[in-house]
């Protein structure tokens, strides 16, 4: 990934609308677990980031599920971090 | 060195719920209208917003303008200005009804009117019994919100800058607000935004504690850039602590918990509310329910290993209820406490939450200061709405869901304000020879500075010496630590060096600059709370405690005033509370009790 798209990645997960957001996505940029996704995986993270806050949350909570196999295996990653 | 010139009509900082309700004020009446935001408009923090909207609209049982005043003037510790307060009450109704007309989709009573919830410090008939007067969408009012808000700027035709940040004030010698210079985050560009009138809505500073509800965002940018401007803070030393955060992580568990019946327990599984409040129990105001979870805490009646903590106890409602009313509650408990509070009581703190304190404000939006003798003299082409201001209702404290209310009520009042004066012929003024300057020198000296301050480390530093010098207890020598304390950080928050030197989304300097913002915050706070002698609302000190001539601690005689602090000199002076409301008779000074 190059730099300015990291960066802008990082400014919209460390600045999102929810504290628990904030917490969790900057846990997971910051505590190394995005580095070791491959390619697909970081489009798919990416993808997850656009979401609204307050779907992505009920995502990373379970209360909500996506069919995207790609989008779910992300969200069990950060769930898990 | 030419730096772009933006020309608008009006300029808005801030996309959350107050900066979208002056857009649309603005767009409507066809002036051209920038709004810049750091974030996506719909990722403003407003969208956190959960609890609701009060309005008395008296869709579940009698209620009425006068009596959320008088609940209004109570909660602030008749710090509110009184005429401000009976603007907003008088007009919540009409503002909830347009939102509902933007589309807004509120919960349903089943005869299809807006269904209305209890909420802690709503009363009727002048502090009689508890009344339901918060409108909301689910769990996500704040969001729907600002969605509704969103689409009706779009249809208007506003300009949005999104992500981008303003970095200060641009006023010329006679006091005039002309505009903002700001920084586009994916290039680093400096551009002016030169304005007729310029709107800051920019939301709180909660993240000068170290332990606050607040998302990241709130780094009081729009203080900052006041502060750097010459303009007053109002009011800096009252700062409203939820009083359920969960401990160990500061997420919020809404107020609607205890609407919908949730109960304070001590280590002794005691309701012990019943002691502080007999009346409104765990619905009293906010500030009084943070002091009782305080005192049982330091008293030795907390849980835990610590006993650092006590417990929000719904096991014993209907899990049907809690689901349906009450959906994101279950999760958080889950998620940060470790808890299923369908079977268990969760973990709760008070953590800093809202800002009384801001902009100083007139209800029309407009910025006020002292001007020779003149304690309001307008800021002309300067308005403010939302958070970042101080009108002030919520005086000492606010009152639970009246800060959605005041977006929508003063971002509407700043934005009808700024179309007024500018109908009235108010032109572009001439920008000044050294617009960009301060802002190009602080850029370059955080670029070109070496062995300076990190600005997390900074940060940190800031937010422990707030939350342990000025926290929800304050005590004089820990105070007057603070102080010194505090402005020790701000020669490091001064001194700051980044690292990265790229122009395109380069976020250390964002944060940098944030930093630069927040101290600003961080130092009224401290300096106004070291000044104020008394205990009031939410600003309770230990050597002010309650006492037959000084009931819960407050002094009117000596302490019925606006701190107005300035940034310039640290130095402070006050101004007198406004006690006339608008057409009815004033609330009488008494002694705050639930
Ligand atoms: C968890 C939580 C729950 C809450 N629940 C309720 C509730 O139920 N009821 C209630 O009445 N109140 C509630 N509040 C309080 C209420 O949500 C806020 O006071 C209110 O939403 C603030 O709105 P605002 O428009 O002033 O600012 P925000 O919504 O915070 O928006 C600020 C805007 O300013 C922009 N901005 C900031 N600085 C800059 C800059 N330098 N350059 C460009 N743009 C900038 C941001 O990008 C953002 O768009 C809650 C608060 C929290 C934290």
């Amino acid at each position: 990934m190059e730099r300015a798209d990291y960066e802008r990645l990082r400014w919209r997960c460390i600045r999102r609308a929810l504290l628990e957001l904030d917490i969790t996505l900057t846990r997971f940029l910051d505590g190394g677990e995005f580095e070791k996704l491959n390619g697909d995986e970081k489009q798919a993270f990416v993808e997850l980031a656009d979401m609204e806050d307050h779907d992505l949350w009920d995502l990373l909570t379970g209360k909500a599920e996506i069919d995207d196999p790609r989008l779910a295996h992300i969200v069990a990653l950060i769930r898990k971090s | 060195m030419s730096i772009p010139v933006l020309k608008f009509d009006a300029v808005i900082v801030g996309a959350g719920g107050a900066g979208l309700r002056s857009a649309i004020q603005l767009s409507e009446a066809g002036l051209k209208t920038a709004v810049l935001s750091k974030v996506f408009p719909t990722r403003s923090h407003t969208v956190a917003a959960q609890g609701g909207v009060a309005a008395s609209l008296g869709n579940s049982e009698e209620d009425h303008w006068t009596w959320h005043m008088y609940d209004t003037v109570k909660g602030s510790d008749w710090l509110g200005d009184q005429d401000a307060i009976e603007f907003m009450c008088k007009k919540a109704n009409e503002v909830v009804v347009e939102l509902e007309h933007y589309g807004m989709p509120f919960d349903r009573t089943d005869d299809g009117k807006i269904y209305q919830r209890p909420f802690g410090g709503h009363m009727s008939n002048f502090g009689e019994k508890p009344v339901r007067r918060s409108c909301a969408a689910a769990d996500r009012t704040g969001h729907a919100m600002l969605h509704a808000m969103y689409q009706r700027n779009v249809k208007a035709n506003t300009q949005f800058f999104v992500e981008w940040m303003a970095l200060d004030l641009i006023r010329d010698e006679e006091g005039h607000v002309l505009g903002v210079t700001a920084m586009e985050m994916e290039t680093g560009q400096i551009v002016i935004f030169h304005a007729r009138a310029t709107i800051f809505a920019t939301g709180g500073a909660g993240r000068i504690y170290y332990s606050s509800t607040n998302a990241f965002i709130n780094t009081g940018d729009g203080l900052g850039m006041a502060a750097r401007a010459g303009i007053p803070l109002e009011d800096m030393e009252f700062w409203q602590f939820h009083p359920t955060g969960v401990a160990g992580a500061g997420v919020l568990i809404t107020e609607g918990v205890r609407g919908e019946g949730g109960i304070l327990r001590n280590s002794s599984k005691e309701r012990f509310m019943e002691r502080y409040a007999p009346n409104a129990k765990d619905l009293a105001s906010r500030d009084v329910v943070s002091r009782a979870m305080t005192t049982e805490i330091k008293e030795g009646r907390g849980c835990g290993a610590n006993k650092d903590y006590v417990l929000l106890d719904i096991t014993h409602l209907d899990p049907a209820t809690i689901m349906k009313r009450l959906p994101g509650i279950h999760e958080i408990g889950l998620q940060f406490a470790g808890v299923d509070c369908l079977k268990e009581p969760l973990p709760v703190v008070p953590t800093c939450h809202y800002q009384m304190g801001g902009i100083p404000t007139h209800y029309s939006g407009r910025v006020v200061m002292p001007q020779g003798g003149d304690m309001n003299a307008v800021v002309p082409g300067f308005y403010a709405g939302g958070e970042c201001a101080c009108a002030s209702v919520h005086g000492a404290n606010r009152l639970g869901t009246n800060s959605l209310l005041d977006l929508l009520v003063f971002g509407k009042s700043a934005g009808d304000s700024a179309v007024e004066d500018l109908k009235a012929g108010r032109a572009h003024r001439d920008l000044p020879k050294d617009v960009a300057d301060k802002t190009l020198a602080r850029i370059s000296a955080l670029d070109n500075r070496k062995g300076g301050a990190n600005v997390h480390e900074t940060r940190l530093a800031m937010q422990r010496t707030m939350q342990d010098h000025a926290g929800v207890f304050r005590f004089s020598d820990l105070l007057k630590e603070g102080v010194s304390k505090i402005l020790e950080v701000e020669k490091a928050a001064r001194n700051l060096e980044i690292k990265d030197k790229s122009m395109a989304w380069n976020t250390a300097r964002t944060e940098a600059l944030e930093m630069e913002n927040l101290i600003e915050v961080a130092k009224a706070t401290m300096i106004s709370a070291e000044a104020r002698k008394e205990s009031r609302g939410a600003h309770v000190r230990d050597d002010a405690p309650d006492s037959p001539e000084f009931p819960n601690g407050r002094n009117d005689a000596v302490w019925l005033k606006h701190t107005l602090f300035s940034p310039a000199d640290n130095s402070i002076c006050y101004k007198p509370v406004n006690m006339q409301p608008l057409s009815v008779e004033p609330v009488e000074l008494k002694t705050r009790s639930y």
